[in-house]
């Protein structure tokens, strides 16, 4: 078996590097770029039920080694992702990790109903943190109960392994972690963005229109390491890392932490090209580090501290 | 590809000429290069720029900038030889074919916007198209490529505070004279075009748009504008894979 490959419920993957959710559409402008065979799986766009436009532009915003957006779910809608996007994608040999959100329960129910059905979707990721949205999105991931409940109605109408995208915008991420992990989750994917905000000097305004936005980029890794490190020792569901990777060393780093895998978002923007690199730089950055699978760091960073040479 | 030259036309504007392979793709006026101006994480987000003029033969490409904020200061540091990480040349640009030969076309453009027309220009001469130019610009010292632009076609320039050429917006030089055309191709701030579109009320047109990106490949929902007439509320396109150049009516002034 190749260094590199992961095993996680619904998701085979030739390797860890998956780019994710809202970062790479539906995959067919980067599919003019590279043949996307090389991912390890795809987490597309977040889908909801109806056809959505989104917030007033401006929606992006630059901060130091970070970006706020706030594009507020803008999708083609479930239909067209069934019809359109998903047979798209189905002619590549990788899992599809679907995004799935919406405003009330029954809402998400649907979604995960029907885009289970679709034959290359192999596991749904289920958006209760998207801090962008006024209704639906974070306020379903900010409260255990509300998570769990949702978690445990999308489960039961899912076909494939459900992952529940957690929220960093909360006071302690270990709770909501252990209550969807309760509820039935089959993974969890961490974090989602962080809510932030920007003001103009000349116009004394915000930035982004919509006023917040969700923070990306190198610049939130450390508060993703620090929230995966902790809730992996809390869980026993495997974690979809993402925050700010932009390199192979970045992936061991979420790894060491927690992570069973990863996700790539705001460097696609600087760099189209990022993940297929990343894979080649983590094939060679293994060898140097003579490491055998890849699959031998997930959560040594803490595994470590209990270690008998170092409890003495 | 690697910078030839790097330096100020005017306040703010600076002119990077740069050499590659990737010039030879650079045929279409009104498309862009998505351009990362350092190394490092911060600015973390690539610039995109319109290509200004082209020399496919010594495979040059030529764009202005306005050095305003970190990511084009920046960029106006770099210096010849030095090497830049560009992507492109992205979107669709001003459609050639939307006139032929004998035709006149007007194009209008507002400060930063006016970059695009000068290939737009130099192409539509070469198809035998008579060129009609209004450059639009704040005072005498942010002004450039007047004297280039006055060798392709009748130019027009406007200041506001009437320290070179009309006194006025664009749209008072347009109100004034009331120049006849064919097309107009138009590139600047959108309620410039607003007023332009409103005033000239053109036959055919192209809008050149301009929206704060993320990809810049169409991948990330940033830079989308409303489509025109749309009830739904859904209609949109993105600036950066659908334009930045729109034909009249389709987009939201």
């Amino acid at each position: 078996m190749s260094k590199l490959a992961i095993q996680l419920p619904g998701l085979s993957m030739k390797n860890p590097i998956m780019p994710a959710s809202g970062c790479f559409g539906f995959g067919r402008e980067f599919a003019d770029l590279y043949n996307l065979n090389q991912l390890g799986a795809i987490a597309i766009k977040a889908t909801t039920e109806e056809m959505r436009f989104g917030n007033p532009t401006p929606r992006v915003a630059e901060t130091p080694g970070g970006m706020l957006n706030a594009i507020g779910l803008q999708n083609p809608g479930l239909e067209n992702v069934i019809n359109k996007e998903l047979p798209f994608l189905s002619e590549y040999d990788v899992p599809i990790l679907a995004n799935i959100a919406g405003t009330k329960t029954e809402d998400y129910v649907r979604v995960a109903e029907q885009v289970s059905k679709a034959p290359n979707v192999t596991a749904i990721e289920l958006n209760i943190s998207c801090p962008n949205v006024k209704e639906g999105g974070i306020s379903f991931g900010t409260d255990p109960n509300i998570a769990a409940a949702l978690t445990k109605a999308v489960k039961e109408a899912s076909e494939v392994p459900v992952y529940v995208k957690l929220s960093p915008n909360v006071s302690d991420i270990t709770e909501i972690a252990v209550a969807v992990e309760q509820a039935g989750a089959d993974g969890l994917s961490m974090i989602n963005t962080l809510l932030g905000m920007r003001i103009d000097l000349k116009s004394e305004k915000p930035v982004i229109a919509n006023r917040t936005g969700g923070l990306s980029g190198p610049a939130i890794k450390p508060v993703a390491i620090r929230m995966i490190y902790e809730v992996s020792q809390r869980v026993s569901i495997p974690i979809i890392g993402m925050g700010g990777i932009h390199s192979a060393e970045d992936v061991l780093e979420y790894f060491l932490a927690g992570a069973s895998a990863v996700a790539v978002g705001t460097a696609n923007f600087v760099n189209p090209y990022v993940c297929p690199e990343i894979i080649e730089e983590l094939h060679e950055i293994m060898s140097e580090k003579r490491i055998d699978h890849i699959s031998d760091l997930i959560g040594r960073s803490w595994k470590s501290c209990y270690s008998p040479s170092l409890s003495r | 590809m690697t910078i030839v030259h790097n330096r100020q036309i005017a306040n703010q504007i600076f002119e990077m000429t740069f050499t590659g392979e990737l010039v030879s793709k650079m045929t279409e006026p009104g498309q862009f290069l998505h351009i990362r101006v350092g190394d490092q994480v911060i600015p973390l987000l690539r610039r995109p720029i319109s290509i200004c003029d082209v020399d496919l033969e010594e495979k040059r490409c030529t764009i202005l900038y306005r050095a305003e904020g970190e990511g084009t200061k920046l960029l106006s540091n770099k210096r010849v030889g030095d090497s830049l990480d560009v992507l492109g040349p992205l979107g669709n640009g001003f459609p050639l074919h939307s006139v032929v030969e004998g035709e006149t076309a007007i194009l209008i453009g507002g400060g930063i916007g006016i970059p695009p027309l000068y290939y737009l220009s130099k192409q539509l001469v070469q198809r035998n198209v008579r060129v009609k130019h209004i450059l639009g610009f704040a005072t005498r010292k942010d002004a450039f490529y007047v004297n280039k632009f006055e060798q392709l076609g009748e130019t027009a320039v406007t200041t506001i505070d009437g320290s070179l050429g009309y006194q006025g917006f664009v749209t008072d030089y347009v109100n004034h004279e009331n120049p006849a055309f064919d097309v107009l191709f138009t590139c600047g701030p959108t309620q410039m075009m607003k007023a332009i579109e409103e005033q000239m009320n053109p036959n055919r047109g192209y809008y050149s748009f301009e929206e704060r990106m993320g990809c810049g490949i169409g991948a990330c929902f940033a830079c989308v504008c409303p489509v025109k007439n749309d009830s739904t509320g859904h209609e949109y396109r993105k600036v950066c894979s659908d334009g930045p150049v729109f034909p009249q009516g389709v987009i939201q002034l």
